[in-house]
């Protein structure tokens, strides 16, 4: 018994892996009844040896599946080892792993086997013993099946903290080269049903206090980066419409990892474009939490973002205009703008200098990055300059004073050891 | 310079600034009792920890810095460093004489000395709320050992009492020797009788297991393997947030270490 449940989480977690989702915040489900777990802002446990967090016991329910989209490794064309869980062990695992404080709760997902509904049906059984017989009030993430029925999902909604279900390929042109079974229209229709049932249970709240939670911690969705041949541009631009459409949480890109020799793909041993997933979520915090419009950062004239300087230095160079900032003057808006300065130390420079103008000192002691951002700042004591710099001199003199933890290797590739 | 002997305690360094305002003492040097040494050359005042004193000037706190920024007072206090210790008094003192809301003044350098070393603190809860690992005892007890780098287990206590409320459980701090005990009610503290010096894996052979614990943690150390991208190896990141001081209390990690 310990030996085939041993093998199956092996198989099951590692087909699971790719989901890079491992939030566990954004909900506030609370332990009213003395039963076991709550959410909060989200906890790491702990972090595998590719640095990436381990938050929820990211698992598939099987990795049998009806279709054969090629980026997938559990597509239906490849030779590999095929499990299931019972309904009773992934309940049991999450249990005994939360008890002993190993995770915040649990990623499920799925291969579809038969068909997508009798897929949810086993999913929403897991989440629905978990809630009702187990008291488990602790995370849940679930995955939307596609093609998955509205009642199916919307009552899946009832129990989960979060749903997803993924884009994959950032076009629709994209994602019918590798995967012609599926389509963003479905996603688009799932993620629909979702932020429609939403809106109406936040109505109903207003009127009447007990409606159930929601998915509370809302929706996301992941893009496949570098699979196939899309721009930045492109990319973002996705993104965005999708944050805007649908209200999401997140969404997560991930580099692709060559998993096949299909043609149509990079081939296996190809390095996963870390540096440019990294200035894609630069770029999706700068939408987010800095108010910059996607067109801002990415337009026509520049549809591929810079891989030696992050977005926002790229933009402020691109835009010498708006500088320098005075510190001690200048609105919120504008100093979030300045490269080297982020959302907890804007906010600091805001609160300290009611109480009398900032020098420089002050301000390398708030936990700027004054390195990069005495280009674009005017504080109390700044030196007096004749003339500005030309904003090509500045990119040199910034990448010359700061060690950028990509900057050892020229290409786009990491050093395995 | 006055020099104030204060005993290390909590209200103990609340009732030194209570004692410096009776005495108008601005300048004062706050050093604890058992790195004192006399000065024949200075002004002494021994502290005598007075809990009416201390209470009132941590309700002075409240009015005249709010409560986050208590909260942040209290937090920086459990770093136990005798150095903050100094901008804690500093710091009372700044807030109590200038206007309410100055415990937001960055630009001071105690109120930015505490403010970073309460994050520092709060860092430390927060790694102890996701490192924590439980082990389940033959009599159903969940305990886990810890050797946080700051006293921390009276910031996570609510944490576990609210999401563990239906399991009994131990969280022991060996640096400290001393640990809290939830029994589906309240929240104790306890002190132990088996030699708390024991290292985690030299106690496990004197507490019985529970049958099935040997099986969840090889499970959660496979899942740990199996979970892992080994095209996106990136040590330096996965030590940077799993520093190897803690590697032996964590069931995952704990195998790596005798390598």
């Amino acid at each position: 018994m310990s030996e085939r449940i041993r093998e199956k989480l092996q198989i099951l977690a590692d087909a699971a892996k790719y989901d890079v989702s491992c939030s566990s915040s954004g909900s506030d489900r609370k332990n009213t009844s003395k039963g076991i777990g709550d959410t909060g802002s989200g906890i790491c446990h702990s972090y595998t040896e590719d640095g990436r967090c381990v938050s929820l016991l990211k698992i598939l329910l099987t990795n049998h599946c009806i279709y054969d989209c090629a980026f997938c490794v559990s597509r239906s064309s490849n030779d590999i080892k095929r499990a299931a869980f019972t309904v009773e062990e992934v309940v049991e695992l999450t249990m005994n792993f939360y008890r002993r404080n190993y995770i915040e709760g649990l990623f499920l997902s799925s291969g579809i086997f038969k068909n997508a509904d009798f897929t949810m049906e086993r999913m929403l059984k897991i989440v629905k013993k978990l809630r009702l017989e187990e008291n488990f009030n602790g995370y849940i993430h679930l995955k939307t099946i596609p093609g998955a029925s509205e009642e199916m999902v919307t009552e899946a909604g009832l129990y989960a903290d979060r749903m997803s279900i993924n884009l994959e390929m950032p076009t629709e042109l994209g994602l019918k080269m590798l995967a012609p079974e599926k389509s963003h229209e479905e996603v688009k229709k799932e993620l629909g049903v979702i932020r429609n049932k939403f809106i109406q249970y936040a109505d109903e709240k207003k009127i009447i206090k007990s409606v159930p939670k929601f998915v509370p911690a809302g929706q996301s969705t992941q893009m496949v980066v570098g699979a196939t041949p899309e721009s930045d541009k492109d990319i973002m631009g996705t993104a965005d419409a999708y944050y805007k459409a649908f209200s999401l949480k997140r969404v997560y890109y991930s580099a692709y990892i060559p998993i096949s020799h299909d043609s149509r793909m990079p081939v296996i041993g190809t390095q996963p474009s870390l540096i440019r997933e990294n200035r894609l979520y630069q770029t999706d915090w700068l939408m987010r939490f800095y108010k910059f419009d996607v067109k801002e950062i990415l337009n026509d004239q520049h549809p591929h973002l810079d891989m030696e300087i992050d977005p926002k230095l790229s933009w402020a160079l691109r835009n010498p205009q708006a500088f320098p900032v005075d510190i001690n003057t200048a609105d919120y808006a504008m100093i979030l703008r300045v490269p080297g300065i982020g959302l907890r130390s804007a906010q600091k420079v805001i609160a300290a200098r009611q109480y009398g103008k900032l020098h420089i000192y002050q301000l390398k002691n708030l936990g700027i990055s004054y390195n990069k951002a005495q280009y674009f700042i005017r504080c109390a004591d700044s030196p007096f300059q004749l003339n500005e710099k030309e904003p090509h001199v500045l990119r040199r003199m910034i990448l010359q004073n700061s060690k950028s933890k990509y900057a050892r290797q020229p290409t786009n590739q990491l050093s395995l050891f | 310079m006055v020099i104030y002997v204060f005993d290390g305690t909590f209200s103990g360094l609340l009732t030194a600034v209570f004692e410096s305002f009776g005495r108008k003492h601005r300048q004062v040097k706050l050093v604890c009792g058992e790195h004192f040494e006399q000065d024949m050359f200075s002004e002494t005042v021994r502290v005598t920890a007075d809990k009416a004193k201390a209470e009132r000037v941590w309700e002075g706190l409240k009015t005249k810095g709010g409560k986050d920024a208590r909260k942040q007072f209290y937090s920086a206090f459990l770093s136990e460093s005798a150095e903050i210790f100094q901008h804690l008094f500093d710091y009372a003192l700044y807030v109590f004489n200038q206007p309410a809301g100055y415990a937001n003044n960055f630009g001071n350098s105690h109120v930015l000395a505490v403010s970073q070393m309460a994050q520092k603190v709060h860092r430390e809860k927060h790694r102890m709320e996701a490192f924590i690992r439980f082990q389940k005892s033959g009599n159903g007890l969940f305990f886990a050992v810890v050797s946080p780098d700051y006293n921390v287990l009276p910031l996570i206590l609510k944490h576990f009492k609210d999401r563990y409320a239906d399991q009994v459980w131990v969280i022991y701090d060996e640096r400290r020797k001393y640990g809290i005990h939830y029994d589906l009610h309240h929240v104790h503290e306890v002190t132990f009788d088996f030699k708390p010096e024991a290292s985690p894996e030299q106690s496990q052979v004197t507490i019985a297991m529970d049958e099935k614990e040997e099986l969840y943690t090889t499970l959660w150390k496979e899942y740990f393997k199996s979970t892992n991208i080994k095209e996106r190896k990136n040590m330096k990141l996965h030590i940077q947030h799993v520093p190897k001081r803690y590697w032996r209390y964590l069931v995952e990690k704990e195998d790596d270490l005798r390598v």
